[in-house]
């Protein structure tokens, strides 16, 4: 049996008294996409953050490929690139840097070479604008590239955030509401990006989604919270036909 | 809903991707920046047999080293975010290391001493940007505010730094590099280019390379830079570090080629306060800027002191002329932040812009 | 020991003075969410044309109420012109504009009243009381004493009344204080108004202990490290910084200053506030700000 690549195990988090995570389990089998979904308030995001270490639990642990993760500043080195809910792009820089930055944590070279473009530096330049197309290109964004991303509509930030968080052709991917505030018709493109994404280079995706329709499509996995606690976990279909999913959703006057 | 995965293509290796070079690039802000350069380099190099003394040494060699110094402070607050009010203690640092360097290594070629005075600069730069590790936002002046009392006091009350002078007044060495004496006007003014223009073009480069986006990053959302995997912590102390050492440069500029002494007092907090102004003016994250904020400062005064002789049809008090100068300066600085924060870098652009594309409709 | 004590009390009551010209910062930055540097010039123009209507010949309580009425315009005038423009500016800008601002009022004041030092004269002497032992300038209690009745009434008035509860609202969230109808603008001439008083005040003592001259603005800039100690945002917090930096200050100056030719003032506080920052980076009464993504 192969190991998981991401095991959350008893995982706990609590906010001044509010247990934000309850006792939390679950394992993302390598290669599949998994969609974590529950109603608002459920702990989705939150636990997220736990994984890519922009909060500590209180319990549990969490271990990627097997070794534990320790803190956001290992997360692009160890091969996890994530969106956020509320799109974290550097709204000063343009589209090209925003994606190049992506890549960066690779770049080797000293400031001292890049300041005076020798050495590594003008190859490393080079390969990042080569990776960069490359995505810009899959995401419909590259005629955008010296636009400064402040500046643009809600739809093609994200898809900026996208294309910085593939670039790097991670391992996994964790995706914050992807489709969040989009159109059927864009909703449908991202879907296209997120699976060429994952059939092209066997990338894990974990996302957290509202759409029932696009995840039921979208995951082999799914995993439902609500209150902070596990509810349900299993392939689509059978998450769908759960009881205590159901009542979740709809409330206990379901017809 | 059924859904295609979208093609994902391998990078195409075979025929490299076309160079997009300097002069290719179609950004506005970009070609304002090449057709200053490019306008500006022959022009640079002749000036001297252009233009009288007056205009090198009271103009052109003040504004070259405080573009340098622009150029550091804004590596530190403009691209990184981190606001630093000790500029001037910097190029004190800068300075007086400079000086000390020549004053004890007798024969220490002019440039090797300024150099030495940027990496000592960057050193003491380095240390008080170590706070920021660990305070944030506006608190941080306090570290740099440390640095500013601290370096003043310390290079007047410790005699050894001004070489135990009696009077207190040091005199800066003579200027020559090799066997060309360049103590004339004009030979101050090729120091400070040949100095300002090397570091400026590196200063561009780091910009627009990987340092200056990890910097870029740490200034909007530290946060997401941080999950990118930009180290923000090293990522600080280069920029007070390289920042620092081109103010201590701009430093030695401004004692050995501008005021010909090298006194702490010049270099205080008024001074920082001027540099801070000249990227606000000039544009936050922006180099061309760093001279246009310089160019702003320097001449401003002059352009006051003329218009009011030629109104006043006399000569004015100074001493009224600066209060004048303070005011209208205060009240600038306050106009441009609330109507354009991007600074003048940013109002030019917008002028080229509208230029270009009012040639190219009527074309 | 009783001149550890002496020294000692000569930089708390010191510090007294610090924490009340850092109130007139606290209640801005509550306010308008901006560390005002303007309030050094405002000290500045306050002490000047204090001195300069006196020296006219005008009497004490005219020249007063006068200069109390400038300083009232003067914060509507910065209130009107200066913050109303910059209203969604980011904080380094409102700070630059605040700089912007001193730069306008020195300006202005050494237009129009000169740039010579004046002496400032309120019939309070400098000479000693002496009490088990002990000495302390007649001048640094009545000082102290006068900056302690203000502190403690503007303390009591933004804590009781209902402009001390609309500031806490305000500082807490402007949008959702808007919402529940609290009249920001009024409220920020209020302030204001309050920061131009407690600047007069601050003037005329501090005005009166170094003389009235530029350096008085220099002099102000001290409650930062008072500020950084206490947080920006807190009325106790700036006491307590005020007194530490008071303390410190002059006791590092009288037993470390003979080894180094002095001038340790200068610099002192600020690695005091440093420190503190190191340990608290909010300091010791500030709120932690979190970063949302």
């Amino acid at each position: 049996m192969t190991t998981a690549l991401l095991d959350v195990q008893n995982v706990s988090l609590a906010f001044d008294g509010i247990l934000a995570l309850d006792d939390v389990s679950f394992r993302v089998a390598r290669g599949e996409v998994c969609a974590l979904i529950g109603p608002n308030g459920a702990g989705k995001s939150s636990m997220l953050n736990v994984v890519s270490g922009l909060y500590t639990a209180n319990a549990g642990d969490v271990l990627f490929e097997g070794e534990r993760l320790t803190g956001v500043g290992e997360l692009a080195r160890r091969g996890i690139a994530r969106t956020f809910q509320n799109i974290a792009l550097f709204r000063g820089m343009t589209v090209l840097e925003n994606v190049a930055l992506g890549t960066d944590f690779r770049g080797r070279a000293s400031f001292f070479e890049q300041a005076l473009r020798i050495g590594r530096a003008p190859r490393e330049e080079r390969r990042m604008r080569e990776e960069a197309a490359v995505v810009m290109d899959l995401l419909d964004i590259a005629s955008h590239r010296t636009d400064v991303v402040g500046r643009l509509p809600y739809g093609l930030q994200k898809r900026v955030e996208l294309a910085r968080a593939l670039v790097p052709r991670p391992k996994m991917l964790l995706l914050d509401e992807p489709m969040a505030g989009m159109t059927v018709h864009e909703k449908r493109d991202m879907c296209g990006y997120l699976l060429g994404a994952h059939e092209k280079l066997g990338t894990t995706v974990v996302l957290i989604e509202h759409d029932l329709g696009v995840v039921m499509d979208l995951s082999d996995h799914v995993i439902v919270l609500d209150y902070g606690k596990k509810l349900a976990d299993g392939t689509p279909d059978h998450v769908r036909a759960d009881p205590a999913v159901i009542e979740a959703y709809v409330g206990s006057f379901a017809t | 809903m059924r859904i295609e995965a979208t093609p994902w293509s391998e990078p195409n290796t075979s025929t490299p991707p076309p160079r997009t070079s300097l002069f290719a690039r179609a950004s506005g802000r970009a070609v304002v920046r090449i057709a200053l350069a490019a306008g500006g380099t022959g022009l640079l190099l002749v000036l001297p047999l252009l233009v009288d003394d007056y205009v090198l040494s009271a103009v052109l060699v003040p504004l070259l080293a405080l573009s340098l110094a622009g150029i550091g402070q804004n590596f530190v607050t403009g691209y990184a975010g981190q606001l630093s009010v000790g500029s001037a203690a910097f190029m004190s640092v800068g300075a007086f290391a400079a000086y000390d360097l020549h004053l004890h290594l007798h024969g220490t070629p002019l440039l090797v001493s300024l150099a030495f005075g940027g990496v000592s600069a960057a050193a003491a730069g380095a240390l008080f940007g170590l706070p920021s590790l660990r305070i944030r936002g506006f608190y941080l002046v306090a570290s740099t505010l440390a640095a500013q009392f601290f370096v003043e006091w310390l290079f007047t009350k410790v005699g050894w730094f001004s070489g135990n002078s009696a009077s207190g007044v040091i005199t800066a060495p003579p200027l020559s590099i090799a066997t060309v004496d360049l103590s004339s006007p004009g030979g101050h003014y090729w120091l400070s280019l040949l100095v300002v223009a090397p570091l400026t073009a590196a200063a561009y480069n780091l910009a627009r390379g990987r340092i200056g986006r990890a910097w870029m990053a740490v200034r909007d959302m530290e946060t997401a830079a941080a999950v990118v995997g930009v180290r923000t912590g090293q990522a600080k102390l280069l920029a007070f570090a390289i920042g620092s050492f081109y103010c201590g440069v701009a430093g030695g500029l401004w004692a050995f080629a501008y005021l010909g002494t090298v006194e702490p007092h010049g270099f205080d907090l008024d001074r920082s306060f001027q540099i801070l102004f000249i990227v606000i003016v000039g544009g936050l994250g922006s180099i061309a800027g760093s001279f246009l904020g310089a160019a702003f400062i320097v001449l401003f005064p002059i352009f006051l002191d003329q218009l009011a002789t030629f109104v006043m049809g006399g000569s004015v008090d100074p001493g009224v002329l600066q209060n004048i100068d303070k005011i209208i300066f205060g009240g600038l600085v306050i106009a441009l932040l609330a109507k354009q924060p991007a600074g003048l870098a940013r109002l030019i652009e917008i002028a080229w812009l509208r230029a270009r594309r009012w040639t190219l409709r009527s074309a | 020991m009783s001149f550890f004590i002496e020294v000692l009390l000569g930089g708390l009551l010191s510090g007294v003075m610090y924490t009340m010209v850092a109130i007139g910062f606290v209640l801005i930055y509550k306010a308008s969410g901006v560390f005002n540097f303007a309030q050094g010039a405002m000290v500045l123009f306050a002490a000047l044309t204090f001195v300069s209507l006196t020296e006219r010949g005008f009497a004490f309580p005219l020249a007063f109420i006068a200069t109390l009425a400038a300083m009232l315009l003067l914060a509507l005038a910065i209130e009107r012109i200066v913050l109303r423009p910059l209203v969604n500016a980011p904080p380094l800008s409102l700070f630059l504009a605040t700089l912007g601002l001193a730069y306008i009022l020195e300006g202005l004041a050494q237009t129009l009243w000169g740039t010579q030092v004046h002496g400032l004269d309120i019939g309070v002497s400098d000479a000693p009381i002496s009490a088990a032992g002990v000495s302390v300038s007649r001048f640094d209690l009545f000082a102290a004493g006068t900056a302690a009745t203000l502190v403690a009434t503007l303390a009591l008035f933004f804590r009781l009344t209902r402009s001390g509860v609309a500031l806490r609202a305000v500082a807490d969230d402007p949008l959702a204080a808007i919402a529940v109808g609290i009249d920001l603008r009024r409220l920020l001439a209020l302030v204001w108004g309050v920061a131009g008083v407690v600047a007069l005040v601050a003037g005329l003592l501090w005005g009166a202990r170094v003389g009235v001259q530029f350096s008085l603005s220099l002099v102000v800039l001290k409650a930062l490290p008072v500020l950084i100690i206490g947080g920006f945002s807190s009325i106790p917090g700036a006491i307590v910084g005020g007194l530490i930096v008071g303390a410190s200050e002059k006791l590092a100056e009288v037993y470390a200053g003979p080894w180094v030719n002095g001038g340790i003032e200068t610099w002192f506080p600020y690695f005091i506030a440093l420190a503190f920052l190191l340990v608290r980076p909010a300091g010791l009464f500030g709120e932690r700000s979190v970063q949302r993504v």
